[in-house]
């Protein structure tokens, strides 16, 4: 048979795609248990979301609950951190300890033969980690170290300054790692208070994701956390922290980190944006699908496939429990910063104005997000990371099966209503981690006014 | 332990291997040809992956992008090329899987007729980007760069990195392309599988259908050339990075050969989680190193064992050099206990298991089915991949440390601040890379 070269094959009909179900439980201590069955490979994952991140740091030690966070695994129960490690590597296991803005995540995924080994071990870490004193001083060496070479990293000195330029003094204003200055000052007492006060059960998620029944699996649970009960702690955090308003536009529109001899320029340009909880959600998605998502995304085929300015550009608006931002990032040639950064705000411009999304974007943006939603939930560790969102962001079990219906019934006019309303090209910041003196003389042109020069500090 | 599958070659020489797994409704489609920077000549380098890049830009039938097709159909899509191969991947929705099959094989039979200039020229500015973005602009980017060019001579193509040089990046030309494209994409140089949500027959009717009719190409002549250091050498340098890093690399045995498994047990053994011995001695310990990697790299025509350590402050490379072959010589006399084998085995044992989660992608198993079916002939191996970690024995361990690390030349490479030559390895010659 010969193929018809003249045209494309049309896709056929989706098969239905359905979510597995959600079973619940909520122990008297106030631990939240969710268990999916999910058919697949002999494997078990284990997510346990304790809300209240980077987010809750106290002012003076940015970095402690990472710090927090990053000791659950150096030694528990009087055994040391090798000792932990072994028992790890012995169960195959994949530890996670990730302590994000808005929520610390403690992922282990191992064998479901070890199920009841390895959520005796998150149990264990979360519970009795041993904090102590020379393990301390061990792993903050480790993390200025880490800070120092984070010096050297364009994009991780772009991460920390854009931050700082966007948010300030607000709690997401500072990386999760922290600055050296904190990590100098902080004790082992404090990373301790902050235990006691951010690892309590009640409102913390515990989800489980195998190929049992999810009752057998929420019973081995309950019987495991139990008997978790929250300490007494001379720290009293807020978890909320997150939620006040950050400054609503930043202090200055042009900033550069100057790295005299730099290959490339690291670019961001961007503004606080909008909660998580927003109803527009699901536009932003389209939105960001169209401006800067993907690999056809208006910015991508304008900076690298019409340019050649780039070896890629992203967009995100980073929607977290407080206000987030929207982020355009990339890394262009030195020699031609100034255009690309022009032509970034210019997209970013016209499609919150003089170009808005046409019904032929949207609809490619909509198949692009909604017949590939099936591939998130492929493997257990992404079932159990996208019940865990459910869980930090109040979301309804009934979200994941919503998604698509919802995200259908988006119009052309809703994703220009959006982009009106939530880009603000005024209040966009553009930050430059690149070779100031080659690319001085271009900057005036781009009518940002005069730039500021930021230090690497970190 | 398998990836259950069935295989067949098309007349014109393409492979085809099928595997059902209808947990998703969705199919990856995934193809490898068998070129990659090996393939490639001094004053060319660079260009495999360059090549790769123009795959995405369109082809006769379809002369607009590659992404807007596929992405509306929910589809996933990319590529990578290293020195041994290139491959291409789509992860779409059942229903899609004709139009994946359509595009690949109409940029495998007619990629030429809508080649341009203007594509050439751009796709040529976007790789020297991502080669500043992901080697010269990144600390320590560049010490691959350095090392693989003292492991092999000049005219070998391990030489180079899949990347390539800039200068030869800019001289490439249009007519490379042509001559580069008829040499090795054609069904005969390629492999291809369909994993997921689809009937094994229905996918070899489809495979047939939309590659059957393309053209067998000429025949690949295998590039074969064995490297090995005459003697030790001992390089510096300077890097735009805060902490000094030494870097130790070795030839040694090529994918799946003997001594492959071994060597990967003893990366583990040496370098990998907390309790491995240097991790253990240099960073929980003593606290002389901040980080401590170890990876045997087995390639078709042989492998690289490496170790790369970065120094506290205040700490010289010696330091670390000392300490790291103590540990190698003690490993050569000993081998690793029973312990470390066991721990080493279910590890091994749960990666496997953790292979088998995901249809496509990179590494996932329409990859590996491919990978197999290029690398050992054979999409089957997959347990006999797992077997032979099974098989390494302390004494196995032991012997292949003396013969490929202990008593072979190696090259270190002593990475420092700009203007720190005193933290290297004492002696060291300078090497330039840009």
């Amino acid at each position: 048979m010969t193929i018809d070269r003249t045209r494309l094959p049309i896709p056929g009909a989706d098969r239905p795609f359905h979510f597995p179900r959600i079973v619940k439980r909520t122990l008297p201590n106030g631990l939240e248990l969710r268990a999916v069955r999910h058919q697949s490979v002999p494997i078990v994952s284990i997510v346990l979301l304790v809300p209240g991140g980077s987010a809750v740091d106290p002012a003076a030690s940015h970095g402690l609950v990472s710090m927090t966070t990053g000791l659950l695994d150096e030694g528990s129960r009087g055994q040391s951190a090798l000792d932990i490690a072994d028992r790890v590597a012995r169960i195959g296991g994949d530890l996670d300890l990730e302590a994000g803005m808005d929520a610390v995540v403690v992922g282990l995924t191992t064998l479901d033969r070890f199920y009841e080994t390895g959520l005796a071990l998150v149990h264990e870490i979360v519970t009795a980690p041993n904090l102590a004193n020379d393990d301390f001083n061990r792993i903050r060496n480790l993390r200025l170290e880490r800070l120092k070479q984070m010096k050297d990293h364009a994009s991780a000195l772009a991460e920390r300054a854009f931050a700082q330029v966007l948010y300030g003094s607000h709690p997401y204003g500072h990386l999760a790692l922290g600055s050296e200055a904190a990590l100098t000052a902080m004790t082992v007492d404090a990373v301790r208070a902050m235990h006691a006060a951010m690892f309590a059960p009640s409102g913390a998620t515990l989800v489980v994701v195998g190929n049992r029944p999810e009752d057998e699996m929420l019973d081995v649970a309950a019987k495991m956390f139990e008997p978790w009960r929250a300490a007494a702690s001379t720290l009293t955090i807020d978890r909320d922290a997150a939620l006040q308003p950050p400054p609503a536009s930043p202090e200055f529109t042009l900033g550069v980190v100057s790295r005299p001899g730099a290959a490339q320029s690291e670019l961001r340009i961007g503004h606080v944006c909008a909660p998580r909880s927003t109803p527009d959600y699901h536009v932003l998605l389209i939105l960001n699908t169209i401006l800067g998502g993907d690999f056809v995304s208006r910015l991508n085929l304008n900076l690298r496939e019409a340019k050649g300015y780039t070896y890629g550009v992203r967009t995100g608006f980073n929607l977290r429990r407080g206000i987030g931002p929207f982020v355009m990032q990339t890394s262009v040639g030195t020699d031609v910063t100034g255009p690309a950064i022009q032509e970034a705000l210019a997209e970013i411009r016209a499609i919150a104005d003089a170009r808005p999304a046409t019904p032929d974007e949207v609809a490619l943006a909509f198949a692009s997000v909604s017949k590939g939603y099936p591939r998130g939930f492929e493997t257990s560790g992404q079932v159990a990371r996208s019940v865990a969102q459910l869980a930090l962001h109040g979301l309804p079990d009934s979200y994941f099966e919503e998604f698509v219906p919802r995200l259908a019934q988006i119009t052309a006019e809703d994703v220009s209503a959006v982009a009106r309303r939530y880009l603000t090209p005024d209040k966009m910041a553009t930050l430059i981690v690149g070779d100031l003196d080659k690319i001085h003389g271009s900057l005036p042109a781009l009518g940002l006014g005069p730039h500021q020069v930021l230090t690497a500090d970190l | 332990m398998q990836i259950p599958h069935s295989k067949r070659t098309l007349a014109n020489g393409l492979d085809v291997i099928i595997h059902e797994d209808h947990q998703l409704p969705m199919v990856a489609v995934n193809i490898w040809y068998h070129v990659g920077s090996k393939n490639e000549r001094p004053g060319r380098t660079g260009f495999a992956h360059l090549f790769e890049h123009l795959m995405f830009e369109g082809s006769e039938h379809h002369d607009h992008g590659y992404f807007p097709p596929l992405q509306r159909a929910g589809g996933l899509l990319n590529g990578s090329t290293n020195a041994d191969r290139t491959n291409y991947w789509e992860v779409v929705p059942t229903g899609a899987l004709d139009l994946a099959l359509w595009m690949e094989s109409d940029r495998m039979g007619y990629l030429l007729p809508a080649l341009s200039e203007q594509k050439f020229t751009n796709q040529r500015d976007v790789v020297l980007n991502e080669r500043r973005q992901n080697y010269e602009n990144r600390p320590y980017g560049l010490a691959g760069m350095a090392m693989s060019a003292a492991m092999f001579p000049p005219d070998h193509p391990y030489h180079w990195l899949t990347i390539g040089s800039a200068e030869d990046l800019r001289a490439a030309s249009l007519d490379l392309v042509r001559e580069f494209f008829q040499t090795y994409y054609h069904p005969g140089n390629a492999s291809l599988s369909i994993a997921g949500d689809v009937e094994t027959e229905r996918a070899f009717d489809l495979a047939e259908q939309y590659f059957g009719d393309l053209p067998a190409g000429p025949k690949v002549a295998r590039v074969r050339i064995d490297a090995q250091l005459d003697a030790s050498r001992n390089l510096v340098l300077e890097d735009r990075v805060e902490l000094p890093r030494l870097y130790l690399s070795w030839h040694s045995p090529a994918m799946f050969a003997n001594d492959d498994a071994e060597l990967d047990i003893v990366a583990d053994v040496i370098a990998q989680g907390k309790t491995s011995r240097l991790y253990k001695t240099l960073v929980y310990e003593r606290r002389i190193a901040t980080d401590v990697t170890a990876y045997q790299s087995s390639r078709e025509m042989g492998g690289q064992f490496q170790i790369a350590c970065t120094a506290s402050a205040g700490v010289t490379l010696v330091e670390l050099h000392t300490a790291i072959l103590t540990a190698l010589n003690e490993l050569g006399a000993h081998g690793p206990t029973a312990s470390e084998i066991e721990r080493g085995v279910a590890q091994t044992e749960a990666q496997f298991i953790y292979r088998l989660q995901t249809v496509g992608g990179f590494g996932g198993k329409g990859d590996q089915l491919n990978a197999y079916n290029i690398f050992a002939g054979d999409p089957d191996y997959y347990d006999r991949d797992r077997q032979r970690y099974f098989a390494v024995t302390s004494g196995g361990a032991a012997a292949a440390v003396r013969k490929w690390l202990v008593n072979a030349p190696s090259v270190s490479l002593s990475v420092v601040p700009k203007g720190q030559r005193a933290l290297a390895l004492p002696g060291a010659e300078e090497v330039h890379v840009s």
